[in-house]
């Protein structure tokens, strides 16, 4: 008996966590924002969620193999990149839409940098960015409407009588767009000008279609996620479930979704709405933060471990870039959304932030 | 009551229960006792006494070994059998005295002034000298050394530690329940040595009847606060302690309780001065929290320094079952010991056995950079850096990230989800660097 009492330095207690439990929990809370995927989308959504975070669990075992080094797969890190791989992804998308995103993210974004805690951006944003730049038409066009309506919540018979026939362009515009795309249309002049033959019809047209775009309507829509997008990130309430029960368990930190969230809310406020087009001035910013990856991305993304900053001062910059990037790629940028690369470029000044908010011992005597 | 506390820390489940009930009983004079001649920060003791010299109980046996020491007495009457090295509950073998009992515990003569607080600081000070007290509440400190601060460095302000913020510990507990007039006296006693004109008692609120029995006591003297805190770990340590009652900070790099004007002791030193000054007491026994899933009857036992662990586990019944683990000393800083051969020490506070459930080793895994370690530390480092730059032996950047102001509560290595040991790490670096800094010279 005597011989098997284990000497080892203290502490002798250890918590709950570990690697696997945080990363399970992490699975755990995004499973509220799969549900409403497949309610929405319908069981696509979950076929592809599943294509994903397999082929992301296989890649890494396979890759941990020819490596020599323990399998780890079981710790669920591989599965929940792959999951995000595939939230990010069109519920219309191919199958090898999401195996190609979640192997890439694994392969290039994780494992050649030596697996878990030495990747420096988040894979399966990686992975993304990789799907946006092989198959652009892919990400960002054939969007499906959910099971209830339209991709964007505007409700086309209210505008214009016979907007297709009055303008193909507006009509084309609102039966496929997600919000963003709109808004993001709106804003070249050219293409509204050459909405009809007429500069002031072109004109109202484009009105009408900002205003039932920046209303309650279309926010109860991007809260519930009746609405087009990426299959995981189009219900906000199912995330925020999640990631209260994330904050519950102390696994996020308030401090990047916050200030990451707030910053869009308030840059896009102060920047205002679409120039010459009118809406209660308010709609717009609540629009922006709940549609497109902003509240998938603050909450389950930029908070990601390994590639946001450690400190506490250090989260506040990275979540306020984040924020300054995502509006800044929004409003004046070539794509409708910017969350995925503002997140991208943040996690590669992550070491830098590190280095500047080296927090200041306790008692440290002034100099 | 308005609840004070520090800023970082953890709240690891304090297991109390196991102990918390059981009335201190004083454990029957033991055969045999070892008492180390480093029982404390500073130089070890010299002996004095050869082997078969006959002494009697409260003897001095070894001598301060300089300033920043203490005597060391024998804890029983009887024979000297050996002088040499023995198992240690602090983790490695030393130097310590055997004396192998007569049965009698026959005392050298004692002293009883009741009017402790009529004798002159200076004799407070020389009986408290006599007395070999350190600190009993783990670090163990020569108490003399905290009650002679420089002429330059004012004292205004004791603080009495008896918020026994480790898991499973109850000593001081039973001790603040059934003690409490002594330690008051105590505390007034260190006031006076010290002039010091503020006296706190700081109890964490998971001892409410104690706070209770404490704030009675205390209602007529108008220089004696007592200072509830709120439940969480390291809140014992000093830094953290002198800023929750006082909001002084303790200059890091070094710096000493006395740079704030405070002097923090354990509420057991407190009634070991007060029985050192009113009886000329020596310190020879001390109340220990005997516990764990795997003891047989957890109790608080009143025990002969020197008394070893095994004697004292027998004490309570013996075990239930197979040991995972034994801790000397409290789960979060304590020690993990081989068997149960060591002594107890004048700081020993506990003595827990753990079941082999609870005892497993976990696998260190690769930092996540998850930056639990920096939210928890209550000294405001960044551990994980530390301990990175410790493995790849860059201890200028562990300086810099203060690895030397680490105190080695382990709340980071309790929150780690990869289970690293940033303990030993950091405490790795400070070995080296210091090495370092000693080859410069």
């Amino acid at each position: 008996m005597e011989n098997k009492v284990i000497v080892s330095p203290a502490p002798h207690l250890h918590d709950k966590t570990s690697v696997p439990w945080v990363m399970w929990q992490v699975v755990i809370a995004l499973i509220p924002a799969l549900a409403a995927a497949v309610y929405f989308f319908g069981w696509n959504a979950l076929y592809l969620t599943l294509l994903g975070a397999f082929s992301a669990v296989a890649t890494e075992a396979l890759i941990q193999k020819l490596r020599k080094v323990p399998i780890e797969v079981a710790d669920g890190s591989a599965f929940l990149t792959g999951l995000l791989v595939a939230y990010n992804i069109n519920a219309g998308a191919p199958w090898w839409f999401p195996v190609m995103g979640a192997v890439f993210a694994i392969a290039v974004g994780k494992q050649v940098f030596g697996g878990l805690g030495h990747n420096p951006v988040n894979p399966a944003l990686l992975g993304r960015a990789f799907l946006l730049a092989s198959w652009p038409t892919l990400i960002t066009a054939g969007w499906v409407k959910t099971r209830f309506g339209s991709i964007n919540g505007i409700d086309v018979s209210s505008l214009t009588p016979n907007l297709q026939t009055v303008s193909s362009k507006a009509y084309e515009l609102v039966t496929s767009a997600t919000p963003l795309n709109v808004i993001k249309t709106l804003r070249d002049s050219s293409f509204v000008n050459s909405l009809t033959t007429n500069l002031t019809d072109s004109h109202n047209i484009a009105n009408d279609i900002y205003q039932q775009l920046c209303n309650m309507d279309t926010i109860k829509n991007l809260f519930w996620g009746n609405i087009g997008g990426s299959l995981g990130e189009v219900s906000v309430i199912a995330l925020l479930i999640g990631a209260a029960y994330l904050l519950y368990l102390n696994i996020i930190e308030w401090r990047i979704p916050f200030f990451y969230i707030l910053t869009v809310f308030v840059l896009t406020l102060l920047t205002g709405g679409v120039k010459g087009m009118d809406a209660n001035y308010l709609m717009l910013p609540l629009v922006s933060i709940f549609s497109g990856g902003l509240i998938l991305g603050a909450f389950y993304m930029a908070t990601d471990y390994t590639t946001s900053p450690i400190t506490k001062n250090g989260r506040i910059i990275f979540a306020i870039g984040c924020g300054l990037l995502t509006v800044v790629i929004r409003k004046v940028g070539g794509f409708p959304e910017g969350v995925c690369y503002s997140i991208l470029l943040m996690n590669v000044a992550t070491p830098l932030i590190d280095r500047f908010t080296i927090p200041k011992p306790f008692g440290e005597v002034k100099k | 009551m308005n609840l004070k506390t520090f800023p970082g820390g953890v709240h690891p489940h304090d297991n109390k229960h196991y102990s918390k009930n059981s009335p201190i009983r004083e454990i029957s004079i033991p055969e045999k006792v070892v008492i180390p001649l480093s029982q404390h920060i500073g130089a070890p003791a010299n002996p004095i006494v050869k082997v078969g010299d006959e002494v009697l109980t409260g003897q001095v046996i070894a001598e301060a070994g300089g300033f920043v020491s203490i005597p060391q007495h024998a804890t029983i009457s009887g024979k000297v059998t050996k002088i040499d090295i023995f198992p240690s509950p602090v983790g490695t073998s030393q130097m310590a005295i055997e004396i192998t009992g007569d049965g009698k515990d026959t005392w050298v003569p004692l002293a009883d002034d009741a009017d402790v607080l009529f004798l002159s600081a200076e004799e407070m000070k020389q009986r408290i000298k006599d007395a070999g007290i350190c600190g009993m509440g783990g670090a163990g400190f020569p108490t003399i050394v905290k009650l002679s601060p420089p002429e330059d460095k004012p004292i205004d302000t004791v603080i009495l530690n008896g918020v026994e913020c480790e898991p499973y510990l109850t000593s001081d507990y039973r001790l603040m329940l059934e003690r409490s007039e002594d330690i008051i006296s105590g505390l007034k006693v260190i006031m006076k040595v010290l002039g010091a004109k503020n006296g706190y008692i700081g109890i964490e609120a998971n001892k409410p009847d104690v706070i209770e029995l404490m704030q009675k006591l205390t209602k007529k003297e108008s220089d004696i606060r007592i200072v509830g805190l709120k439940l969480r770990y390291p809140q014992g340590a000093e830094k953290q302690l002198i800023y929750a009652a006082t909001k002084r900070r303790v200059p890091n790099r070094g710096g000493l309780p006395m740079a704030v004007g405070v002097v923090v002791q354990n509420v057991g030193t407190a009634v070991a001065v007060y029985e050192a000054v009113r009886y000329k007491k020596p310190l020879i026994e001390r109340v220990i929290a005997v516990t764990g899933s795997v003891v047989a009857r957890p109790s608080n036992l009143k025990a002969r320094i020197g008394t070893s662990f095994a004697t004292l586990v027998e004490f309570c019944g013996g075990t239930t079952g197979p040991i995972g683990k034994i801790v000397s000393g409290g789960p979060m800083m304590g020690f993990a010991v081989p068997n149960l051969e060591p002594p107890m020490i004048k700081g020993s506070s506990g003595l827990i056995l753990l079941n082999p459930k609870e005892a497993h080793i976990l696998q260190e895994k690769t930092c996540l950079r998850c930056g639990r370690c920096v939210d928890v530390c209550p000294m405001n480092l960044f551990p994980s850096l530390i301990a990175q730059a410790v493995k790849v032996q860059d201890y200028d950047t562990a300086d810099k990230a203060g690895m030397t102001d680490c105190m080695k509560c382990g709340s980071c290595a309790y929150v780690c989800p990869a289970h690293i040991r940033l303990v030993q790490w950091i405490d790795t670096g400070k070995i080296k660097l210091a090495e370092i800094q000693r080859n410069k010279k």
